[in-house]
């Protein structure tokens, strides 16, 4: 170092040639497609909850009119969750240079000395913290989540749910006051001075272009090793660094992803042995109670059906057979006109041991109480004796090891 | 940046600071506002915590992992410079990148800190994440070093016998 190194606050002490307004409003502009892509799909897998219908359900229930566009979550296209929470994990893992990229681009003006130069200026800065903070709060989260890192202060999902609100509040206000500034630097009509432009600038290592190519090469190494355990199948084998990537649980029929084994949730070969299980299905017309035999001897029908979960990785169609959730309706007095279904798991602790399902869920013909799969009977990690089984619900929904079905409108 | 600030208010009061745009004024009110309605349900919980992960968040990336890697980058940089290869750079620095990348975003799994949870929950092996980080990790250096060392065959190829 020459004479008088100089601080941060100074502008000649950052250096790279490659700062300036287009590089910036190239990952920018990507982002805000992006994020708004995440924000989108983010809402829509709260929606996929169906957390109007039951306390269970919701795992924000203070969200006030942050729930405003809430709505009955369909059964079909089967593979609709599998689509919107792939992309919404998948995309979020791919955007993460992009993020990087971006906060290194501007991380001068950190350090921009005055700290304010009108009362705008100042809340727009406030506004920053927010957003870069917000911003790296929804990534880390999210990346820990699907990680099983349960370390964040707090239950994912309200911290996910409010913070991403917290953060799109913030991203709001930064899309609505840069983006015109943004498109005019990547048209090549800004000929303000930038203040990310060193003035002393250090010999280039690498173009603006190149150092794009590096970014985007980053996104597609973390999206070609991440994707597979999304499309299932051969290409789970691809999915090197995924959490549910490169191999199976064990071969066989039983043998896809599992989401929580039965030892996990603590459920004992006594629970589920043949002379202690009975499922209780309660509803107008009273209560019936069902071994596992009887309910084999109930008309069976078959759905092939995937597994998706919150987590972004989800399962090729599985073949399930069992018993249709409205001919269990029409046991307990609720023939043609299946009601809403409240779902209890055997399992004595986790947050969705207990679920609800829709009318329109209860109503489809390929929703089941199923008790086999892939032609064999279910296994303890897949919900024996007997598990729910919806079209594109998201996974929590398909309750494992079911002890008791209350129909009725909830 | 030129600010347009109301003569009126500069002559009544010449120290304040000036109030910027209204409708950038306005835009942020609202954007608190909503930022606010979130923050308080999303501060319900671990209030001290989750402030803490966001301040955190900001600082830790812009005041510990912007510098270190740039610092190491830098080191590489200037090593390679006083070799004499400043054209090598790259060839360094893309693997690093990616390679810095992937431990960063899998850090869990491949640190083998969540083996316990991810075993117990999924039925999976969790061995195997460190060791294809590293084979991936050894590809994209390995690539990189064969990259250069054919550029580097080229390039002697075609220059003038005389030079030898």
């Amino acid at each position: 170092m020459r004479d008088h190194p100089p601080l941060p606050i100074s502008p000649g002490f950052w250096r790279s040639p490659l700062r300036g307004p287009w590089l910036t409003s190239v990952l920018g502009l990507v982002l805000l497609i992006g994020i708004t892509v995440l924000f989108v799909t983010g809402l829509v897998s709260y929606a996929a909850y169906n957390p109007g219908l039951s306390p269970v359900n919701d795992q924000t229930p203070d969200k006030g009119v942050l729930g405003f566009y809430l709505f009955a979550w369909p059964t079909g296209p089967v593979w609709l969750y599998r689509l919107t929470q792939g992309v919404h994990v998948t995309l979020g893992i791919t955007l993460i240079p992009v993020l990087l990229a971006k906060l290194w681009s501007v991380v001068p003006r950190l350090f921009t000395l005055p700290p304010a130069r009108s009362v705008a200026h100042a809340l727009e800065r406030v506004s920053l913290l927010l957003l870069v903070g917000g911003g790296l709060f929804e990534f880390t989260t999210g990346v820990l989540n699907v990680q099983l890192d349960y370390v964040f202060p707090g239950s994912f999902y309200p911290l996910h749910f409010y913070g991403a609100w917290v953060f799109f509040a913030a991203f709001l206000a930064h899309a609505a006051l840069r983006t015109p500034t943004a498109l005019r630097a990547v048209r090549g009509r800004l000929h303000e001075q930038s203040d990310l432009v060193t003035p002393r600038p250090a010999p280039p290592t690498v173009s603006r272009r190149g150092a794009l190519w590096l970014v985007g090469g980053g996104s597609l190494l973390l999206f070609l090793t991440t994707v597979g355990q999304s499309l299932g199948g051969p290409f789970r084998r691809t999915a090197l660094l995924a959490p549910h990537g490169t191999a199976d649980p064990g071969g066989g029929p039983n043998g896809f992803q599992i989401n929580k084994t039965a030892a996990y949730a603590g459920i004992t070969a006594a629970d589920t042995h043949p002379d202690a299980w009975r499922l209780v299905v309660t509803g107008r017309s009273g209560t019936v109670r069902l071994s596992r035999a009887q309910l084999l001897q109930l008309p069976q029908h078959s759905a092939s059906l995937p597994i998706a979960c919150v987590e972004g990785w989800s399962t090729a169609d599985q073949w399930w057979r069992g018993v249709r959730l409205r001919d269990l309706a029409a046991l307990v007095g609720y023939d043609g006109d299946p009601p809403d279904v409240f779902v209890e798991s055997l399992q004595r602790h986790g947050a969705f041991r207990r679920a609800a399902l829709r009318a329109n869920q209860v109503a489809d013909e390929r929703s089941l109480l199923a008790l086999s799969v892939n032609g064999e009977e279910l296994s303890p990690d897949h919900g024996h004796p007997a598990r729910i089984i919806v079209p594109a619900a998201p996974g929590v929904l398909n309750t494992k090891w079911v002890a008791r079905l209350t129909f009725g409108d909830l | 940046m030129p600010h347009r600030v109301p003569l009126g208010s500069v002559l009544r009061r010449p120290r304040r600071m000036p109030l910027g745009s209204p409708l950038q004024l306005l835009l942020l009110a609202c954007s608190f506002a909503l930022a606010a309605y979130a923050g308080i349900r999303l501060l319900a919980g671990d209030r001290l915590g989750v402030a803490l992960w966001i301040v955190g968040a900001a600082l830790l990336h812009d005041l510990v992992l912007v510098p270190l890697y740039s610092l190491a980058d830098r080191a590489v940089t200037r090593g390679l410079g006083a070799a004499g290869r400043r054209g090598w750079t790259l060839y360094a620095r893309v693997p690093a990148m990616l390679s810095g990348l992937l431990l960063l975003v899998w850090f869990p799994l491949i640190s083998g800190m969540v083996d316990e949870p991810y075993r117990s929950a999924t039925n999976l092996s969790p061995d195997g994440f460190l060791t294809r980080w590293l084979l991936i990790s050894a590809v994209l250096f390995g690539g990189s070093a064969l990259l250069l060392a054919w550029r580097l065959r080229r390039a002697a190829k075609h220059r003038p016998p005389a030079s030898h």
